[in-house]
């Protein structure tokens, strides 16, 4: 096997994981502050496609998509966390990750109304449509070098706010002790509200991202889901760090295997995280309390 | 249990039809079986498509590949998901919490993508096919398959069997064990109990029963469609529960009727009747967490007390 193959696929492994991390980050933003484990996530994932196919189409523009998606599907995500999940907190895990189940399983079905139950093309946008030449490592694929600097950008501002903002502040004290942070006059409520609607948000980008790289119909948040979970698990619940890693390592590992065992690449992951699972339960950057 | 038992057996006289009640009878065990991780032992399990459908697989390949009787096939099937559910649960149980759901989901889709690949046993994408028993023969009887009346009445006979057992399980100090566990884990660690222990048997038997709803649901189909292994048959499990009462004895078949009443009813009038069960069920989560059969038993003790 050529390296110069190797590394192409090392490549196009980063960019199916930089998809990963932003699921993944989106899930531990949400389970970090609200404790709750978002199964309706991948169907964010797959509404966020739909939705930036439908700005697009709407204006024209691949640019005015990313920017409006996020933020549209992110407001939904709003709404979602002040009538639904709202009531059920106070009675356990099990009760919002059973309702965002449910949820996931009526905006599949919307999907099938509005859009219709095949497939929709999504062409790369033009500017991006070409690739780079590198010589003898062969030809890359512009988009995802553009996938992979978009979300790294991402990853530095949710960073940079997390962690030299006011509200990083407020939200690192709440995913330690939101009692306190309430004692403190802080409006609790109103930082989880926050939190779900930003990681919804992230998950509708990692989908109008990937809808030009994979297919887009209704059903393609059911895999991405259980992707982000192998991810999450194994990078660490509530960890944004472990989640970044985690996501890459998946996607190496996954495109990788698909150069030498084509047939073994999905259930490569599935290998890496029960190996995880066995040496180091809580994930590789997990808190073990957090795993409670 | 006699009141599942009365319930069961008067079915096919008032269900709208025979293919409802064979569905409500399967699927209901099925999410017993599931029911007695979740709402028994508190293990929220997305992974239990794994053991319905490894029951299914084992009992097809065995009557389609190798020839075996269909008494035999049953108890393959069992067995093949007994198995599965001791390795999926020996992993899975590492994890707490909701990791635990996270984990059996993907080590369920694990299970989905391998029956996928492995064609040559499963029949990949087209589902295993040529398994259609029309006579069951053991000792001296001999029954006639094809007669649904008769098909219902063997199949409820396998399902009451399992009851049983289950229900002895549960009343039994192990069943009081699992509770304590379901209620407070530190509290039965510190009471001496081995939690680890209680909750992988309970993850086998969870599987061997769900196994057996799969086994005859094979047998019932005559095929074996590879959804059986998918997300969604884990979620329906999941969603009866739920909605019949988790933690309840009759309530999974109750929870397996109002879904296979609803989807009967609005697949009438419209292809997207899953988008009302999703929203049903997400009004159930809201307001009537423990479910339809919870409810009443609650409000029956109540007026008791």
């Amino acid at each position: 096997m050529e390296l110069d193959l190797i590394l192409a696929q090392l490549f196009t492994g980063v960019a199916l994981g930089a998809v990963f991390v932003l699921m993944s980050v989106g899930l531990s933003v949400i389970f970090g502050m609200l404790g709750i484990v978002n199964f309706a996530h991948g169907a964010f994932y797959m509404i966020g496609a739909y939705v930036g196919i439908f700005v697009l189409t709407l204006t024209g523009s691949f640019w005015i998509a990313l920017a409006l998606t996020p933020i549209l599907v992110g407001v939904f995500g709003l709404f979602v966390e002040r009538i639904l999940v709202r009531p059920l907190y106070g009675r356990g895990p099990d009760y919002p990750l059973l309702l965002t189940f449910g949820l996931a399983y009526a905006l599949v079905e919307l999907v099938r109304v509005v859009f219709g139950s095949d497939g929709v093309p999504f062409d790369t946008p033009e500017l991006l449509a070409g690739g780079f030449d590198l010589g003898d490592l062969g030809y890359y694929p512009a988009y995802r070098l553009f996938v992979i600097a978009f979300t790294v950008l991402i990853l530095l501002v949710l960073w940079v706010v997390i962690e030299r903002t006011r509200f990083g502040l407020i939200v690192r004290a709440g995913a330690r002790d939101p009692r306190i942070l309430s004692v403190l006059g802080i409006d609790v409520a109103r930082v989880w509200l926050l939190a779900f609607g930003i990681g919804t948000g992230l998950a509708a980008l990692a989908g109008l991202l990937a809808a030009p790289m994979r297919s887009v119909n209704p059903e393609m948040g059911v895999a991405v889901l259980v992707e982000a979970f192998v991810v999450t698990v194994i990078g660490g619940m509530g960890s944004l760090l472990g989640g970044a890693i985690a996501g890459m390592a998946v996607g190496i590992v996954v495109s990788l295997t698909s150069l030498w065992m084509p047939q073994m690449a999905t259930m490569s992951m599935f290998a890496l995280m029960t190996l995880v699972l066995i040496i180091r339960p809580q994930g590789l950057f997990g808190r073990d309390d957090l795993a409670r | 249990m006699p009141i599942v038992a009365a319930v069961l057996a008067l079915l096919p006289w008032v269900a709208p039809s025979q293919a409802l009640s064979v569905n409500i009878l399967l699927y209901g065990l099925f999410a017993t079986g599931f029911n007695l991780l979740f709402g028994y032992t508190g293990l929220l399990s997305f992974g239990h498509a794994a053991f319905f459908g490894a029951g299914a697989y084992g009992a097809g390949i065995a009557l389609a590949h190798y020839g075996v009787g269909w008494f035999g096939a049953i108890f393959i099937g069992v067995g093949v998901a007994g198995m599965l559910a001791l390795l999926i649960g020996a992993v899975s149980i590492r994890s707490r919490g909701i990791y635990f759901s996270m984990v059996t989901l993907a080590l369920a889709q694990l299970v989905y993508y391998a029956a996928f690949q492995a064609t040559d046993w499963t029949g990949g994408e087209n589902g295993l096919r040529g398994l259609t028993v029309s006579v069951l023969s053991l000792g001296p009887i001999s029954l006639n398959f094809l007669d649904p009346t008769t098909k219902y009445y063997v199949l409820f006979a396998f399902v009451m069997f399992a009851l049983w057992l289950l229900s002895r399980m549960l009343n039994a100090p192990f069943g009081a064990a699992m509770e304590a566990v379901r209620e407070n884990e530190s509290r039965a660690r510190a009471c001496g109990f081995d939690v680890r222990l209680i909750k992988l048997i309970a993850f086998v038997v969870s599987g061997l029963v769900c196994g057996l709803a799969g086994s005859l649901n094979a047998l019932h189909l005559s095929i074996v469609p590879i959804d059986t292994l998918y997300y969604q048959t884990s979620g329906l499990a999941v969603m009866m529960a739920l909605l019949g009462g988790a933690g309840t004895f009759l309530g999974p078949f109750i929870g397996a009727a109002i879904f296979l009443l609803i989807e009967d009813i609005f697949s009438l009038w419209t292809p997207h009747w899953q988008l009302f069960v999703g929203i049903i069920f997400m009004l159930a989560v809201l307001f009537m967490p423990r479910g339809v059969w919870g409810t009443l038993a609650g409000w029956y003790r109540e007026r008791r007390a």
